[in-house]
């Protein structure tokens, strides 16, 4: 973190970010002591399990989550050095669809079905550029094209039915974009399309990142979509991250019995085949309390005694390579038996 | 193989009828399965692979006779069930289950664990109270679940609990041949493993065999013994897997599996991607030709004008495609 966040070109930090939820049966720890940075052009990757916060913590650096009841309890959102939690509703929305831009896993639920694409599009373009209605119909074009939709100009009439799956989402990419944001926050973007048109938006996503130079955010839960695309990969189990590396580094040298295990538990299409899943026993973790222990300890293989009773930091066990875990951890103790014969020699 | 055959299909079409306007009079069809042959020797698995939209839920569910085929011969166990009705088709379902994708929307919310489980017993079978009690407890255990549990109500699992009380039920009744239709795809990688495991195991135990529809074709690969891919309502390629993975021979199939994501940024990098053109095309209105025709990368005039036919290949491969040889 240390070097990436010293460097000019970060444009998103967070900072030790909790957010939690109050609900009628108790508090819910969704997010806990996150933090992590984005450089520009740089596309970072969030891994996770449905229920790790991978979500969450995305909401919440736009403050997109109903308070109440979820509320943001610390932490500070720096967008280009400034903190979004500080701001008015005005700046908000200023900075939301305009500098940071937005895509979310269901393309049906996040256009209006009542309105046309072009309507929705040019009403985006309009709020935050001041544009006329001509030139923000024919960005509106211009940007249906880029995402390669053809017949731009006669699309833009079409109400969102009209479109398949994978041509919303393009809408959606296309929106997003419109205003040309710094950053862009990708929540599980691929998931209900297909593989064959995952993969033309996964090579329209690494087409517009070489063009335009912003940094992008993307949720996932497949780790084969964060190999093909990534920079950098965060993995979040249990609210917390628990492993942060470069791309090539996680997938080597995965160091978090978590990711290891992950990694084992998923087949492939052209590698060697395995007669039996490895799979994780147990259930992931609620998350109804502050958590005070390693979240990932009961299902770990590795646990030992310190894993229940003291919730692991992030360490930095390579430059660029953090994990949270006390096997990694400098202070791990060999068991005593070890130690003593290593002093006895 | 050499083994028997347990299930036969053979040409099975299941088209829908488009109404339209106020006297509702019929102006199209959709054809949501198109022609399909095949064949599932006892023990093994058959995975069928394909996008959503292409039929394979309607062609595992028309095979159930939970609907009624348009065209075709459906033979489970050497006996043709197409034309069953009534009590006759009643006593065969005992034979042939099903398990479904969403765990939450298959279980009445409520029942409790054990009356969902006991419900096929309750229907199919003359066994006492007790025994019914046993038997599910029994159930419990083998899908790998406290026997506890029975008094509990769905909402108080997790997704993969619910899934293994979905195997469950469609165990009670000891069932010969399961249609398992997408079973993993609302779980979680790390759960989507211990299903996946629980459902070799089984089949090992009981002998059973599987119609493994997914569209996830790593996961396939790792339980099917066969995969049949299929495309628009019709099948374009059927092979033993190594050959399917290692050697695809229709074009579909091979930009389908260089589609899917690598959890392995080396390979990832130098994997040569084929990317498909547009979308699927409505199934109201197929193309005349090949179905793939419009999106194929080698398609040439021959394929716009004549659907190809469903050849037999070298090493039990079945191919629909012009190009290959």
């Amino acid at each position: 973190m240390s070097e990436t966040a010293s460097s000019q070109s970060t444009v998103l930090e967070v900072k030790d970010l909790n957010t939690i939820f109050r609900t009628r049966d108790g508090e819910v720890h969704a997010v806990n002591h996150v933090s992590f940075s984005l450089d520009t052009g740089e596309l970072l990757g969030v891994v996770g399990e449905s229920g790790s916060g991978k979500s969450v913590t995305m909401m919440s650096l736009l403050k997109l989550l109903p308070s109440p009841p979820a509320e943001i309890v610390s932490g500070e959102i720096l967008f280009e050095g400034k903190d979004v939690l500080d701001m008015s509703d005005d700046e908000l929305r200023e900075l939301r669809g305009g500098e940071i831009g937005f895509i979310f896993q269901d393309p049906m639920t996040s256009l209006n079905p009542v309105f046309t694409v072009g309507y929705q599009l040019i009403e985006a373009l309009r709020e935050h550029l001041d544009i006329s209605k001509k030139e923000a119909r024919n960005r509106a074009a211009e940007l249906l094209s880029k995402v390669g939709i053809a017949q731009p100009e006669q699309r833009l009439k079409d109400f969102p039915h009209q479109f398949s799956g994978g041509m919303r989402q393009r809408v959606m990419i296309a929106m997003a974009l419109a205003c040309e944001p710094k950053v862009l926050i990708a929540d599980e973007p691929t998931t209900a399309l297909d593989v064959t048109i995952q993969a033309q938006i996964l090579e329209l996503v690494r087409d517009l990142r070489r063009d335009q130079g912003m940094g992008i955010i993307w949720i996932t839960h497949d780790l084969g979509v964060v190999a093909g695309i990534a920079d950098r990969v965060i993995v979040m189990y249990g609210g917390q991250i628990v492993e942060h590396a470069t791309v090539e580094a996680l997938f080597k040298d995965p160091q978090h019995p978590y990711t290891r295990a992950l990694l084992a538990a998923m087949p492939s299409v052209d590698a060697e085949r395995s007669e039996r899943l490895h799979s994780i026993a147990g259930q992931p973790p609620s998350l109804n309390k502050r958590p005070m222990s390693c979240s990932f300890a009961p299902r770990c293989e590795h646990a030992f005694g310190r894993c229940s009773e003291e919730n692991p930091p992030l360490i930095e066990t390579a430059e660029g390579h953090q994990v949270a875990c006390w096997l990694e951890h400098p202070q791990y103790m060999k068991p005593p038996s070890e130690m003593q014969m290593r002093e006895t020699f | 193989m050499g083994k028997e055959a347990i299930l036969r299909v053979d040409g099975l079409s299941m088209y829908f009828p488009v109404y339209r306007g106020v006297l509702r009079k019929k102006v199209g069809e959709i054809k949501a399965v198109d022609d399909v042959s095949f064949d599932i020797t006892r023990g093994e698995t058959l995975g069928l692979v394909g996008e959503s939209g292409c039929g394979k839920s309607t062609t595992g569910r028309a095979i159930l006779k939970l609907y009624d085929p348009t065209a075709g011969r459906i033979e489970l166990q050497g006996r043709d069930i197409t034309e069953l009705e009534g009590d006759e088709l009643r006593r065969i379902r005992t034979d042939m289950q099903m398990i479904f994708q969403d765990p939450q929307a298959c279980l009445n919310p409520r029942m409790t664990v054990g009356s969902i489980i006991a419900e096929p017993l309750d229907e199919h079978t003359r066994l006492k109270r007790r025994q019914k009690r046993e038997r599910v407890r029994e159930l419990l255990d083998a899908v790998g679940m406290n026997p506890d549990f029975e008094n509990r109500y769905p909402h108080e699992f997790s997704g993969g609990q619910r899934q293994r009380i979905g195997i469950a039920r469609a165990l009670a009744l000891e069932p010969k041949f399961i249609v398992c239709d997408e079973p993993i795809a609302a779980l979680d990688v790390s759960i989507q493993a211990q299903v996946v495991n629980l459902l070799e195991d089984l089949q090992k135990q009981h002998n059973l065999t599987y119609l493994f529809i997914s569209h996830d074709l790593s996961m396939v690969r790792h339980i099917a013994d066969r995969i049949a891919v299929m495309y628009l309502g019709r099948l374009v390629e059927l092979a033993p897997r190594q050959q399917l993975y290692s050697m695809p021979r229709h074009p579909y199939t091979k930009a389908l599996l260089s589609a899917v994501p690598e959890p392995d940024p080396a390979r990832e990098a130098l994997r040569e991607r084929i990317i498909l053109k547009g979308d699927v095309p409505s199934p109201a209105n197929p193309p005349s030709g090949c179905n793939f025709s419009t999106r194929c990368p080698i398609a040439e005039d021959k394929c716009r004008r004549e659907a190809p036919a469903w050849r037999k290949m070298d090493g039990g491969r079945f191919v629909a495609c012009h190009m290959v040889q």
